[in-house]
């Protein structure tokens, strides 16, 4: 039987709950379901200690749960839209990040923070943005961003069970996808990529939400006999050089894909990584598919004419090729 | 509050005096450029300090803010490992990593002060949720200055706090200033414990520079929080005796100002307090010549320990490795 995105994750935190009861969850309607419904139900199987409704206060909700994670608990934080995260910096640049390495190695931060991103429905520029590279450039964050519901299930054990706060951002477009949740699908390894499709002529470096559309394009690339690779970062925070590296050396052309804009991007990093780690690999300059320098356009014909998808990605791959 | 017994009153007397001098070791030695950074002193204000930690047990959490010394030492950590702390040494609190405003002593319950105004108080709620859920018993102090009360995160958490009935007792010390600016100019409400009633959270003004009056007002305010009875706010009105900083010309006050408030050094009134009481002036100087040479040897100790090693410097960003690569 093939469940959602949000079931999957649903399903996933369940799990955890019932397995560790140190693990919380807190944020803004979470026990009524949360915004997009994941965690719908939680609150009757888990009570309403452990799955807890907060006030509309990011910054101090965000100091709560790391607080709590350096006193014994596991807290789940649900930050609605990554767009928020914004009021919650302080806390989780300043502190949450910093506290084991300030404190020596004391204390650590066990804790998730899921927060929902990416542009879909006309959600505008203040409920749309890929914040990711900011928290990337941040010693002590971990980033995930998973592409699938079933990556998000063995992804998020995997944040959930680790002693460093995990920036864990879940794309809206990928909450309606279904798929089979195999009955021993397990934790996944964070700081590992994964190679989403083999291919010998370019490698195509995504995450989150693109790696779908990443997919689409090596398929429609291949019935032009271009053979494309794609990886799917899987953690934005540390990023995983080496599968990348073993890719490129096959490929010797790199195109990286992201929604979040362009300047300043991860795409941004994994570029000057790679330049600097497999310079005599690479045949082509590396290249960027991002959004345009501009906030999410509301109308949905200016939010498709901004956001990048596939046509952008084969374009891209086609420069490298032909 | 006059009948509190007498070896009360000589560990408060002996508590203050050794955070005065400790700290005065670090105005020394910032002064010859020995401490990194910029230290903030507590001096004057070592009775808030002192009479809160005297409630708390070894378990319970405080989060400190920059002005951090005080409540480390009154919480009883080591004066020399916090000392090579804030000299910057290995066998520091935190290896060097944190520094005066990071002092962490976890197995203490320092659980941390901030350099960041007002962010610690959330972190402090978050400690005593953590407390509340796993009903072990303990509560949470946070200290904070009365510029945190700016801070939109600081009423957050008044609200957050009231609301989960969080076994947290919120102690701000009203010195009258943030930096270099006085309370009037920051904020029209000039009582901080105005600012608990409309969340429900019971508060008092107290005079932060009598011992005995922040003891009294913290026996009873943990008492409650104990029995279950949610959050609580202590104002302490004091005086920073010293600049914002180590170094701070303190053009923002007057001579005056600055003569006046040697009226309210704590430590004064605690002895005038014990002399009234017929306690012999020689006891109460032994006690003070004792401290100082703890802590002189504490504080010679530590400037002689170990720098930490720069090969080191990678170290504790993450609990285990992740990356398939050393980091940049
Ligand atoms: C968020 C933030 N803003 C500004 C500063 C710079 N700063 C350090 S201490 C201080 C004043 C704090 O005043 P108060 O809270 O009253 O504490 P006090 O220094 O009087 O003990 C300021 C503005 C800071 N550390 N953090
Ligand atoms: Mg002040």
């Amino acid at each position: 039987m093939e469940t959602t995105f949000i079931e999957i994750m649903r399903q996933a935190l369940d799990e955890e709950m019932t397995r560790d009861a140190s693990v919380y969850l807190i944020g803004e309607d979470v026990a009524a379901g949360g915004a997009f419904g994941v965690s719908r139900g939680l609150v009757d199987k888990h009570g309403p200690l452990r799955v807890r409704n907060t006030p509309i206060s990011e910054a101090a909700i965000t100091g709560l749960a790391t607080g709590a994670a350096l006193c014994g608990l596991r807290p789940v934080l649900e930050i609605m839209f990554i767009d928020f995260a914004t009021l919650a910096m302080d806390c989780l640049v300043n502190q949450s990040a910093k506290y084991r390495y300030m404190s020596g190695g004391q204390l650590s931060v066990p804790m998730v923070v899921r927060t929902q991103a990416g542009a879909a429905g006309g959600a505008a520029a203040q409920h749309s943005q890929s914040l990711e590279s900011w928290f990337i450039h941040v010693p002590g964050l971990v980033v995930v961003a998973p592409s699938s519901p079933v990556e998000a299930y063995g992804l998020f054990k995997s944040s959930l069970r680790l002693d460093d706060p995990v920036l864990f951002i879940e794309h809206k477009r990928l909450y309606a996808m279904k798929e089979h949740l195999p009955a021993d699908a397990a934790a996944i390894p964070l700081g590992r990529a994964r190679v989403a499709r083999e291919g010998s002529d370019v490698t195509v470096i995504a995450y989150s939400a693109m790696v779908r559309t990443a997919l689409e394009a090596a398929q429609q690339l291949a019935q032009e006999g271009v053979s494309v690779e794609v990886i799917d970062l899987r953690t934005l925070a540390p990023l995983d050089i080496e599968t990348l590296v073993r890719s490129v050396t096959k490929t010797r052309r790199v195109v990286i894909a992201h929604e979040a804009v362009e300047c300043g991007g991860v795409g941004a990093e994994v570029a000057a990584r790679l330049g600097a780690a497999a310079f005599d690999e690479l045949d082509a300059p590396i290249m960027r598919v991002g959004c345009p320098f501009a906030p999410i356009p509301f109308a949905p014909e200016l939010e498709q004419a901004l956001l990048p998808g596939r046509e952008q990605i084969v374009r891209a791959v086609r420069e490298l090729t032909s | 509050m006059t009948d509190l017994a007498l070896d009360k009153l000589y560990g408060f007397y002996e508590q203050l005096w050794r955070i005065r001098l400790f700290e005065g070791h670090v105005q020394r030695l910032a002064a010859k450029g020995e401490v990194p950074g910029f230290p903030h002193l507590s001096t004057g204000q070592e009775a808030v300090a002192v009479g809160v930690c005297a409630h708390l047990a070894a378990n319970d959490y405080v989060f400190s803010s920059h002005r951090a010394h005080g409540h480390v030492l009154a919480k009883g950590s080591d004066p020399y490992a916090t000392f090579a702390e804030i000299i910057g040494r290995q066998d520091g609190l935190c290896r060097g990593r944190g520094g005066s405003m990071h002092l962490v002593d976890a197995a203490n319950g320092v659980m941390g002060a901030t350099g960041v105004v007002a962010g610690n108080l959330s972190l402090a709620a978050g400690a005593a949720w953590a407390a509340q859920a796993l009903g072990d018993g303990r509560i949470a102090v946070v200290f904070f200055g009365d510029g945190a009360t700016g801070a939109g995160v600081f009423h957050e958490t008044l609200n957050l706090a009231s609301l989960w009935q969080l076994p947290l007792l919120f102690v701000c010390e009203n010195n009258g200033y943030a930096e270099f600016t006085s309370r009037e100019e920051h904020s029209k409400v000039a009582k901080v414990s105005a600012f608990a009633a409309p969340y429900h959270l019971p508060a008092e003004t107290i005079d932060g520079n009598d011992v005995l009056v922040v003891n009294a007002a913290a026996a009873a305010a943990v008492r409650s929080i104990r029995s279950g009875a949610g959050p609580r706010l202590l104002e302490c009105m004091t005086y920073r005796m010293a600049g914002h900083y180590v170094g701070d010309a303190q053009r923002y006050r007057s001579k005056e100002e600055l003569a006046a408030m040697k009226e309210k050094d704590p430590i004064d009134r605690l002895r005038a307090h014990l002399t009234q009481r017929g306690e012999p002036a020689a006891e109460l100087e032994a006690i003070e010549k004792r401290v100082a040479s703890e802590v002189q040897a504490a504080v010679e100790r530590a400037r002689q320990a170990a720098r930490p090693d720069p090969a080191t410097v990678l170290d504790y960003v993450y609990s285990q490795p992740l990356s398939t690569t050393a980091e940049a």
